[in-house]
């Protein structure tokens, strides 16, 4: 401000009034700053305290038969070994069935259908199911898959993963397709290079990095349900099982343990949730490295 | 008209056939060109030819419709709806405003390049790849060739021929934009259009792209806005004045800046409005 000219010459009211102006911004400033730093240490503090409180509680459990040896009656040394497996299955499944489905639709609304109505539609569709609550999701696929199947499944249980897994790339893609500025576009387009290649081509390319984060978003978000479980692929205490018969996964062996009276299902249920943290982590960073080297 | 680096095949295919018509023959007709945004008219009753082989500028203050009218010359505007053109633009005798064209044939017949350069994230390589595919099959040897060609062209060749395959991104401004240029060159157009091609770029660039222009004119025919009247002094052989949606006044460069006819047009380039 003008302080320094202040000494120098004498105040005039203007240059006063700048500088009450000066002080008072001053202040709001520091308060604003204050408060952001307030906030932002405090949720820091939830999040360290539940990394920490998972470490400390799942490290004390984690040994080697874990990943050997499959879920057992209580007090028989069980693992985890077939949720372990159930969950890459069914999140791989998942990802791959909705991945697909979600850039289409993701493409379609910020490509084709910017400002149409039905653009609009499906936008407004796609982000009511991205909050819609996950056991919903789950009784519609017992309804539509479980049922006429004539039982729990894998593939019930994937299925169901994919339509959470849907709006979350669909916003995503359309988002990161938006980023991309129109001057890219038509210089696509100016070549003579019909709208399909600009979009795969060109658009897809830019917009790659952010799509695949779109993606490992997607997988973080399934790796992690339920609810949408509990209903479809239902868990199995004795075996993988498989995409036609009920299948086990992390989270609802998490879910059955957690809640039992037993202390070594309780301490398999912490290490079984250190493992999907830990899972989620290292697939973000492994996609970030990949990403970084890439470009 | 034969050039000497003929490999490319670009004598025979593109200039053969207008070698017998007259050098200052219009490529490009434009006949009672109306353009509406909506229901705004932003060009009203444009005719203009543009000459084969030779500079033709476009000038006047933002808004008067010269970058409308050269997003008419390849249909850009077809991407966005609630745009549309009435009137004619022939181009060889043919009405490319009439639904039946093939837009895409089209745009590689009538190139264009932007304010601000814009490489594809890809190759260096791969961006003056990319246009070529999208309308021949060659086989690498040919594509290699085609790639140093155009890169030649646009003055670039020797900035970049050791770094072919590292990402466009990594250009200065001036580069990438004369990148955009030998892009647009490689799929042979007959026609370049050029929307403010320096308005982005440092006055060495700027310089080196208006050389490329003088040169580039003994194959193409080509047509350029400027808001740079001393640009269009430099580089337009007929310079064509608007003014709200309509042209003022069309003729040789050195009469629009010595004696031009309208006193709107001198108004304009004494700098009195735009």
């Amino acid at each position: 401000m003008s302080v320094t000219v202040a000494l120098s010459t004498p105040k005039t009211r203007d240059m006063r009034i700048a500088e009450m102006l000066g002080r008072r911004r001053r202040r709001v400033s520091g308060f604003a700053g204050m408060l952001a730093t307030a906030a932002t240490v405090l949720g820091l503090v939830f999040l360290a305290s539940i990394l920490f409180t998972l470490c400390w509680r799942g490290l004390a459990g984690l040994n080697l038969t874990v990943f050997t040896h499959m879920t057992r009656p209580p007090g028989s040394n069980g693992g985890l070994l077939n949720a372990i497996i159930g969950s890459l299955v069914q999140t791989a499944l998942g990802t791959l069935i909705g991945t697909p489905i979600g850039l289409m639709v993701g493409t379609y609304l910020a490509e084709y259908a910017r400002e149409t109505k039905l653009g609009g539609a499906v936008r407004f569709v796609s982000d009511i199911l991205l909050s819609a609550p996950s056991i919903l999701v789950g009784l519609f696929v017992y309804v539509v898959l479980v049922e006429p199947l004539g039982g729990f499944s894998g593939l019930a249980g994937s299925v169901s993963l994919a339509i959470i897994v849907i709006p979350v790339v669909v916003r995503t893609t359309e988002d990161m397709l938006r980023l991309i500025p129109d001057t890219l576009r038509e210089a696509a387009i100016a070549l003579g290079a019909p709208k399909w290649k600009m979009i795969v081509f060109i658009c897809y390319r830019a917009a790659l990095d952010g799509l695949t984060t779109g993606v490992l978003l997607a997988v973080a978000r399934v790796a992690g349900e339920t609810a949408p479980l509990l209903f479809t692929s239902f868990g199995n205490s004795t075996t993988i099982g498989g995409l036609r018969t009920a299948m086990a996964s992390l989270p609802v062996a998490i879910y059955q343990y957690a809640s039992s009276a037993f202390d070594d299902w309780v301490q398999l249920a912490w290490s079984g949730a250190l493992l999907i943290t830990a899972g989620v982590l290292a697939t973000n960073i492994i996609a970030r490295y990949a990403l970084r080297r890439r470009g | 008209m034969a050039k000497d680096d003929g490999v490319i095949g670009i004598t025979t295919t593109v200039t053969q056939g207008q070698q017998r018509a007259s050098r200052a023959g219009p490529r490009l007709a434009i006949r009672n060109l109306d353009f509406y945004y909506g229901t705004n008219r932003a060009l009203k009753g444009i005719t203009l030819d543009v000459p084969e082989r030779q500079v033709t500028g476009m000038i006047g203050p933002s808004g008067c419709g010269k970058s409308t009218l050269l997003r008419v010359l390849n249909r850009m505007y077809d991407l966005y709806p609630g745009q549309r053109a009435e009137g004619e633009v022939l181009l060889d005798g043919e009405n490319i405003l009439s639904p039946g064209v093939d837009v895409n044939r089209l745009r590689s017949r009538i190139g264009m390049v932007f304010q601000k350069p814009t490489p594809f994230p890809m190759t260096i390589y791969d961006n003056i790849a990319f246009g070529v595919k999208l309308h021949e099959r060659l086989s690498k040897a040919e594509m290699d060739q085609r790639v140093e060609w155009s890169l030649s062209r646009a003055a670039l060749w020797g900035e970049v021929k050791d770094r072919l395959n590292t990402p466009a991104m990594g250009l200065s401004g001036g580069q990438q934009q004369r990148l955009c240029i030998a892009r647009t060159i490689a799929t042979r157009p007959e026609v370049i259009l050029l929307d403010e091609p320096t308005s982005a770029l440092d006055p060495i660039s700027t310089l080196k792209v208006e050389e490329l222009i003088d040169e580039l004119k003994r194959d193409f025919t080509i047509a350029i806005v400027t808001h740079n009247m001393q640009q269009a002094a430099r580089c337009a052989d007929q310079v064509a004045f608007f003014y709200l949606g309509e042209m003022v006044e069309v003729g040789p460069a050195a009469q629009i800046f010595t004696a031009p006819k309208e006193r709107r047009t001198q108004e304009y380039i004494t700098g009195r409005f735009g």
